[in-house]
C-alpha cells in the first residue's frame, strides 16, 4: 500500500502541512482583496464620473452679471412707451437698435471695450426690460446683464488673470454679482453660452416622452396580457415572442435607422418633430415594457384567477378586473425603468434629425425639437469654454430626472412588491 | 372642417350613443326579472363602439389618401401644365404651394407655387368635407344600426370582449411589425446600396474614405473591414478587458463575500452605472479620459497618440458594461445550488478554492451568456464612441491610435448633407444590416447558452 | 497530542451544546460520544435537530449566518470551536456527505481528486491517480466507473453519485466521516449497497450517520442516540435502544407512535 489511505493517518501538524496552509490562506485574503477591490472600483467610477459631473457643472447654474447703467431718455432709440404697450411692440423692438444702445451704454461706463466686457446677448435683457416697463424710456435706469463668457469664467476663478483683474475691479465697485442661474432653466439653446438655456431641449424632452409613453405604455401592457393570459401556442405566438426578446437587444441606433426610413422617407412625418422621436423611442420602449408587464403578470398566482372564474367572471372580466390591478406595480416600475432609458437616449433621435439648432421651445409635436441628451451632444461639440459648465449643468438636470424616475421605480417595488 | 372638430364631433356622437344605449337596457331590464348576460354599460359600449370605430378607420384610410387625391387635383389646373417633369423641383413646388395655402408660407414665394396655392385650398377644402361628412354619416349609420340591436336577449358583453380581444392581438403584432419594419427597411435601402457597390467589396474591403468616393468604383472607398475591427478592437476586446474582470470579481464579492448589508446597498449602486445616459459617458470620455490616455501615451513613448483613441473609448464602455456582466454573473452563480458549495467546503476547501474550482466552472455557461450579451450592447452603443472615438477608419492594433466603429459611421455617413440616394448615404443601411445580424446572432447565442443553463439547474 | 492518543479518550466529545438559529433554539445541551471504530447513529423525528447537530461537528452551521453554537466540542481533546481552530483543517478531518448526492459538475477522477489536489496530498500525478483509485474502490465503485474516469460526476446513477461523493469524503484521508442521511434520495439496492460500504469502512473512521429509517440505524450502527425537539433524549448501544429503552418517549417513536 502506499503512503496514502494507511491506518496511519495524515498528520496535519507537520511543516509542510501547516506552510501549505498558510499559502492557501494568503491566496484566500488576496482573492477577497480583489474581489472587495472590484466593488470599490466599479462603485469609484460611478462616483468620479458624478462628481466630475458636480464640479463641472455646478458652475453652470451660476450667472455672471454686469450692472449696466443706459441712459434711455437721451439714446438714440426710436422708440416711444405708448408703442411699447400696444400689440406693436415685439416689431417695434425688433427694428430698434437695442444692440447698438446697449454697446454704447456699456463703452459709457466702462471705457473703450467696455461693450466686450458683455454677452453678446446682453441686449435682449435690455428688450425684457422695457418690455416689461415702457416707462424706462424716460429716464435713466441700470439694468443688469449678463457678462461676457471669458468674464462669467474669470469670475468663477478659472479665466485668464487679466480677466481676473477686471472681475475684482468690478466687484469692488459693486457692479458684478454673480447668482442663482435662473435664465438657464428658463431659455433655449443660443450661440453664447452666457445665453444658452436647457428649457428648450427639456420641453422637447417632456413632449417626446409623451408620446413615447402614450404608444409603448398601452400597446406593451395590452400584448404583455396577450401573450401571457391568451396567447394559444403556436407557431404565430412563438414568433411574437422572438421579436420582443430579440426587440429588447437591438442597438438603439437601428431604430433610429428605422425611424428614418419608415417615419421620415416613408411617411414623410416632419424631421425632427417629437413626434417622430416618440414613435421612435416607443418602438424601442416597447419591448421593455412588455418583458416587464409579463413577469409581473406571471408572478399573480393562478388561484386569483381561480377563484374569478368561480364566481362567473368571463376571461376578459378576469384580466381586467383582477389580475392587471395586481401586477400594475410590478408594470409601472417597469415602465418607468424604460421611460428612464428612453429619456437619457441619445443615437435614435441623431438619426431622425433631432440634432437641429433650435433657439425656440416647441410649440407641439410636429414642431422643430430637441431633447436634453441631444443638446448635451450638441453643446460638448462646441469649442467655446463657457459651454463646458453649460454641458455638466444639463447633464446634472438629465441625471436628476434619471435619479427621481428611478428612485419612484424603486419606491414603487418597495412599497407595493407582494409575496404570494 | 378641422381635425379637432370633427373629432370632437365623433366623441360626442359615441357619448351620445352610449348614453342612450345604456338608458334603454336600464329600462327593459327594469322591466323584466329575468337575467341578463350583459350588464346596461355593456350596451352602452356596445353602441358607442360601434358608433366611433367605423368612423375613425373610415378617417385614418381617408387621411393616407386624401393627400394624393388633392394633388391631383391640382395637377389638374390649367396652370399646373407650367409645372417642371416629376422630380425634386416638381415636389418642392407642390409642397410650398400646400404651405402657402395653409398660411405657413415665409419669404417671397415661387410665383408657380403662389398660383397653384388657391387651388390648393379649394382642393384641400373640398377633401375635408367630403372626408368629414362621410365620417359623420358612417359614425350615425352604423351607431343607430348598432342601436337597433339592444335588445333583451343580445350578448353585448360577448362583442365588447371580442374588440378587447383583438386589440390585445394587435398590440401583440406591433412587435412583429416592428421587428419586419427593421428588417424589410434595412434590407430594402441595403439592397438599394449593393446595387451600386458590390457586397464583396464592402464586405471584404479593407478601404474605408466615404468623404471621396469615385463615382465609376464607389466600391474602392467603401471597404468597411477597418469599421468591423475597430467595432471589435473597442467593443469586444478593450471593453471586455475591462468589464469582465471587474464584473465577474463584483458579481463574486457581492454573492460570496459582502455582508447582506452591504449587498442590498452595493448591488443597485453598480447597477447605476448602467442607468447613466451613454452621452454623458460619451461626454466623459471625451472630456476627461481621452486626454488622460493621450498624455499616458506620450508621456511612454507612444508615436501615434490619439486624443480620439480606442482606448479612452474601450475603457469608458467597460465601465458601462460592467453591471451587465456583473449582474449576469451574478444571477448565474447564485443559481448554482447550495450543495455544490457545501459539499466543497464540507470538504476543507476555502472559500476562495470553492469559487474558483465549483462555482464559477458550474455557473460559467451563464457567465459566458452574460458577456455575449454584453458584447452585444457593447458593439452597438453608439453615443461613446460617436463622440470620443475617431472618424478615421484604420486597421490597427495600437490602442492609442485612432479607430472608429460602424456605430459611429453611421452617424457619421447619417448627418451631413441629405442626398439620400448616394451610396454614402445607403451605406449607414448596409452598416446597420451588419450591426444588426450580428448582435441578432450574439443574443440568440447568449439566450440559449443562458436557457440550457438554467434548464440544467431546475 | 497526535491521533495516537490513549483509547480511553473519545474521538468526538460534545458538552452542553446549545445551537440557535436567529432567535430560535434549535440544539438543546446536548452531550454526547463519538469513538473510533464506531458507527454511531442519531435519530430522531424530523426537524428535531439531528441534522443541525451533526452540522456542528465539521463546523458546517458557520456558512449559516444566522446560527450561533454554544457549548464545547472536542476533537481529539481540541476545541473544534476555539479561536485557533483552523476550520479548513478540520473539515479536512472530518468529512461529510450529504443527504442529496452533490457531485461536483466535473469529471469522475476531478470529483474524487479534488480534495486531494487543495490539501496538497499528492506531490505528483501518479500519486493523485494512485489515491482517486484507491478511494473509488474503497467506496465500491472503482469496477462500474474505471472506464470512464473523464465522463461527468453528474451523469452517474443516483446510488453512483452518492458513492462517489463518499469517495471524494474519503479521499482526503479524514478521521470523522459525518453522514446526513445518505440513503434518502436512494432506491432499495442503492441503499443496500451504501449499507454494505459504511460497515466496510467502520474499522478506519469514527462515522456519525443521521436516518431517519430506524431499520437503517440498526443496521449499520453499534451505538444509537435518538434526538427531540431539538435534545438529546436518549443514547447507548443500539441494540439497547431498540430492543430496552430507558426513556419513554425513545419506546413511542421506535414503535412508531410519532415521527
Amino acid at each position: 500500500m502506499g503512503s496514502r489511505l494507511t491506518p496511519a493517518p495524515t498528520d496535519w501538524r507537520d511543516t509542510a502541512h501547516q506552510r501549505r496552509m498558510a499559502k492557501r490562506y494568503a491566496a484566500e485574503r488576496r482573492f477577497r482583496w480583489l474581489g472587495l477591490g472590484a466593488v470599490l472600483l466599479s462603485a469609484g467610477f460611478l462616483v468620479v464620473l458624478l462628481v466630475s459631473m458636480l464640479s463641472a457643472g455646478l458652475g453652470g447654474f451660476v450667472q455672471t452679471q454686469i450692472a449696466l447703467p443706459i441712459d434711455f431718455a437721451h439714446s438714440r432709440l426710436s422708440l416711444d412707451p405708448a408703442t411699447l404697450r400696444g400689440p406693436g411692440a415685439d416689431l417695434a423692438l425688433a427694428a430698434a437698435d437695442l444692440g447698438g444702445a446697449t454697446d454704447a451704454a456699456a463703452i459709457a461706463a466702462y471705457g473703450p471695450g467696455g461693450d466686450s466686457l458683455l454677452s453678446d446677448g446682453a441686449w435682449t435683457r435690455v428688450r425684457d426690460q422695457l418690455k416689461a416697463d415702457p416707462s424706462l424710456l424716460r429716464r435713466r435706469a441700470t439694468v443688469w446683464v449678463p457678462a461676457a463668457d471669458r468674464i462669467d469664467i474669470a469670475a468663477k476663478r478659472e479665466g485668464a488673470p487679466a480677466d481676473e483683474a477686471i472681475v475684482a475691479k468690478l466687484k469692488a465697485a459693486h457692479t458684478l454679482t454673480t447668482s442663482f442661474n435662473a435664465f438657464f432653466l428658463r431659455s433655449s439653446d443660443a450661440t453664447d453660452p452666457t445665453m444658452v438655456g436647457i428649457w428648450g431641449a427639456l420641453k422637447g424632452s417632456l413632449l417626446t416622452m409623451a408620446v413615447t409613453l402614450l404608444i409603448a405604455f398601452p400597446v406593451g401592457v395590452l400584448s404583455a396580457l396577450y401573450l401571457e393570459e391568451y396567447a394559444p401556442h403556436n407557431r404565430w405566438t412563438d414568433l411574437i415572442e422572438v421579436s420582443i426578446n430579440n426587440l429588447a437587444a437591438v442597438p438603439s441606433i437601428i431604430f433610429g435607422l428605422l425611424g428614418l426610413a419608415v417615419f421620415l422617407n416613408t411617411f414623410h412625418l416632419p424631421r425632427s418633430a417629437a413626434i417622430v422621436g416618440g414613435l421612435t423611442l416607443a418602438l424601442m420602449t416597447m419591448p421593455v415594457i412588455v418583458i416587464a408587464a409579463r413577469n409581473a403578470i406571471k408572478a399573480v398566482p393562478p388561484s386569483i384567477r381561480d377563484a374569478a372564474f368561480g364566481v362567473g367572471a368571463s376571461p376578459v372580466q378576469v384580466v381586467f378586473h383582477h389580475v392587471l390591478p395586481l401586477a400594475m406595480p410590478g408594470i409601472l416600475t417597469g415602465t418607468i425603468i424604460g421611460m428612464a432609458r428612453a429619456l437619457g437616449e441619445t443615437a435614435p433621435l441623431l438619426m431622425i434629425g433631432m440634432r437641429a439648432f433650435i433657439t425656440a421651445p416647441p410649440g407641439g409635436l410636429r414642431d422643430p425639437a430637441t431633447v436634453l441628451p441631444v443638446q448635451i451632444f450638441l453643446w460638448s461639440d462646441q469649442v467655446n469654454r463657457g459651454f463646458v459648465e453649460k454641458t455638466s449643468a444639463a447633464i446634472l438636470v438629465l441625471l436628476i430626472f434619471l435619479l427621481a424616475m428611478n428612485g419612484v421605480a424603486i419606491y414603487l417595488r418597495n412599497r407595493f412588491e407582494t409575496r404570494w | 372642417m378641422s381635425i379637432l372638430v370633427l373629432f370632437f364631433l365623433i366623441a360626442g356622437l359615441g357619448l351620445i350613443a352610449w348614453l342612450s344605449a345604456r338608458m334603454r337596457a336600464t329600462r327593459f331590464r327594469r322591466a323584466s326579472t329575468a337575467r341578463f348576460s350583459s350588464l346596461p354599460s355593456h350596451f352602452g359600449g356596445f353602441v358607442a363602439m360601434w358608433t366611433v370605430l367605423p368612423a375613425a378607420i373610415f378617417l385614418a384610410v381617408w387621411a393616407s389618401c386624401a393627400p394624393g387625391l388633392v394633388t391631383n387635383r391640382v395637377l389638374a389646373e390649367p396652370a399646373a401644365a407650367h409645372l417642371p417633369a416629376p422630380g425634386f423641383e416638381r415636389a418642392a413646388i407642390l409642397s410650398e404651394a400646400r404651405r402657402i395655402s395653409r398660411g405657413e408660407g415665409f419669404g417671397t414665394p415661387t410665383p408657380l407655387a403662389a398660383a397653384l396655392a388657391p387651388a390648393y385650398g379649394a382642393a384641400q377644402t373640398r377633401a375635408d368635407w367630403i372626408g368629414g361628412g362621410v365620417a359623420l354619416l358612417l359614425a350615425f349609420a352604423s351607431g343607430a344600426w348598432a342601436f337597433t340591436r339592444v335588445r333583451p336577449d343580445f350578448r353585448a358583453r360577448t362583442q365588447i370582449e371580442r374588440l378587447i380581444m383583438a386589440l390585445l392581438l394587435a398590440a401583440a403584432l406591433v412587435a412583429i411589425l416592428t421587428t419586419m419594419g427593421i428588417v424589410a427597411s434595412l434590407l430594402f435601402e441595403s439592397a438599394r446600396f449593393f446595387g451600386m457597390v458590390p457586397i464583396g467589396d464592402f464586405l471584404f474591403g479593407t478601404h474605408w474614405s466615404p468623404q471621396v468616393i469615385d463615382p465609376r468604383d464607389p466600391g474602392a472607398s467603401l471597404g468597411a473591414v477597418p469599421l468591423f475591427w475597430g467595432t471589435f478592437f473597442i467593443g469586444a476586446v478593450i471593453a471586455m478587458i475591462v468589464a469582465i474582470p471587474l464584473g465577474l470579481m463584483t458579481a463574486i464579492y457581492l454573492s460570496q463575500y459582502a455582508a447582506p448589508g452591504v449587498r442590498t446597498w452595493m448591488k443597485p449602486l453598480i447597477e447605476m452605472l448602467a442607468g447613466v445616459p451613454t452621452v454623458v459617458y460619451g461626454y466623459f470620455a471625451a472630456l476627461t479620459v481621452a486626454p488622460l490616455v493621450r498624455d499616458f501615451a506620450v508621456a511612454i513613448g507612444v508615436r501615434w497618440a490619439s486624443s480620439e483613441s480606442a482606448l479612452a473609448a474601450g475603457l469608458v464602455m467597460g465601465i458601462m458594461i460592467i453591471p451587465f456582466v456583473s449582474s449576469m454573473a451574478d444571477d448565474s452563480i447564485t443559481a448554482v445550488p447550495a450543495a455544490m458549495r457545501d459539499g466543497s467546503l464540507a470538504m476543507g476547501a476555502t472559500q476562495s478554492e470553492t469559487i474558483r474550482r465549483v462555482l464559477l466552472p458550474a455557473a460559467l455557461p451563464g457567465v459566458i451568456g452574460g458577456v455575449l450579451l454584453a458584447v452585444s450592447r457593447a458593439i452597438g452603443e453608439t453615443m461613446i464612441v460617436v463622440m470620443a472615438a475617431s472618424g478615421v477608419a484604420t486597421l490597427t492594433l495600437n490602442p492609442f491610435a485612432s479607430t472608429t466603429t460602424v456605430t459611429k459611421q453611421i452617424v457619421d455617413l447619417l448627418t451631413g448633407e441629405a442626398e439620400f440616394d448616394s451610396p454614402k448615404t445607403l451605406a449607414a443601411f448596409a452598416l446597420g444590416l451588419t450591426l444588426f445580424v450580428i448582435t441578432l446572432l450574439l443574443n440568440i447565442v447568449a439566450l440559449t447558452v443562458v436557457k440550457r443553463y438554467r434548464e440544467a439547474y431546475e | 497530542m497526535n491521533v495516537q492518543s490513549p483509547i480511553a479518550q473519545h474521538k468526538i466529545s460534545a458538552r452542553h451544546v446549545n445551537v440557535f438559529y436567529g432567535d430560535k433554539q434549535a440544539i438543546r445541551d446536548v452531550s454526547i460520544d463519538f469513538d473510533r471504530d464506531v458507527v454511531t447513529a442519531l435519530i430522531g423525528p424530523s426537524g428535531c435537530g439531528k441534522s443541525t447537530f451533526l452540522r456542528t461537528l465539521n463546523r458546517m452551521n458557520d456558512t449559516i449566518p444566522s446560527a450561533r453554537v454554544e457549548g464545547e466540542i472536542d476533537l481529539d481533546g481540541e476545541d473544534i470551536y476555539a479561536p485557533e481552530m483552523d476550520v479548513v483543517q478540520l473539515r479536512a478531518r472530518v468529512g461529510m456527505v450529504f443527504q442529496k448526492p452533490n457531485p461536483f459538475p466535473k469529471s469522475i477522477f476531478e470529483n474524487v481528486a479534488y480534495g486531494p489536489r487543495i490539501h496538497g496530498l499528492a506531490s505528483n500525478h501518479a500519486q493523485l491517480a494512485d489515491i482517486v483509485e484507491r478511494s473509488l474502490k474503497r467506496a465500491g465503485l472503482w469496477d462500474e466507473v474505471k472506464d470512464r474516469l473523464s465522463d461527468s460526476g453528474t451523469a452517474l446513477s443516483g446510488g453512483q453519485q452518492q458513492r462517489l461523493c463518499i469517495a471524494r469524503a474519503i479521499a482526503v484521508d479524514p478521521e470523522v466521516i459525518l453522514m446526513d442521511e445518505p440513503c434518502s434520495a436512494l432506491d432499495p439496492i442503492a441503499t443496500a449497497k451504501i449499507e454494505e460500504l459504511i460497515h466496510e469502512l467502520k474499522g478506519r473512521y469514527a462515522i456519525v450517520i443521521v436516518t431517519h429509517n430506524m431499520q437503517q440505524a440498526a443496521r449499520v450502527s453499534q451505538r444509537t442516540a435518538f434526538f427531540h425537539l431539538g435534545a438529546l433524549v436518549e443514547s447507548g448501544s443500539t441494540s439497547d435502544i431498540f430492543t430496552n429503552p430507558r426513556q419513554e418517549r425513545t419506546k413511542d417513536y421506535i414503535t412508531g407512535r410519532y415521527g
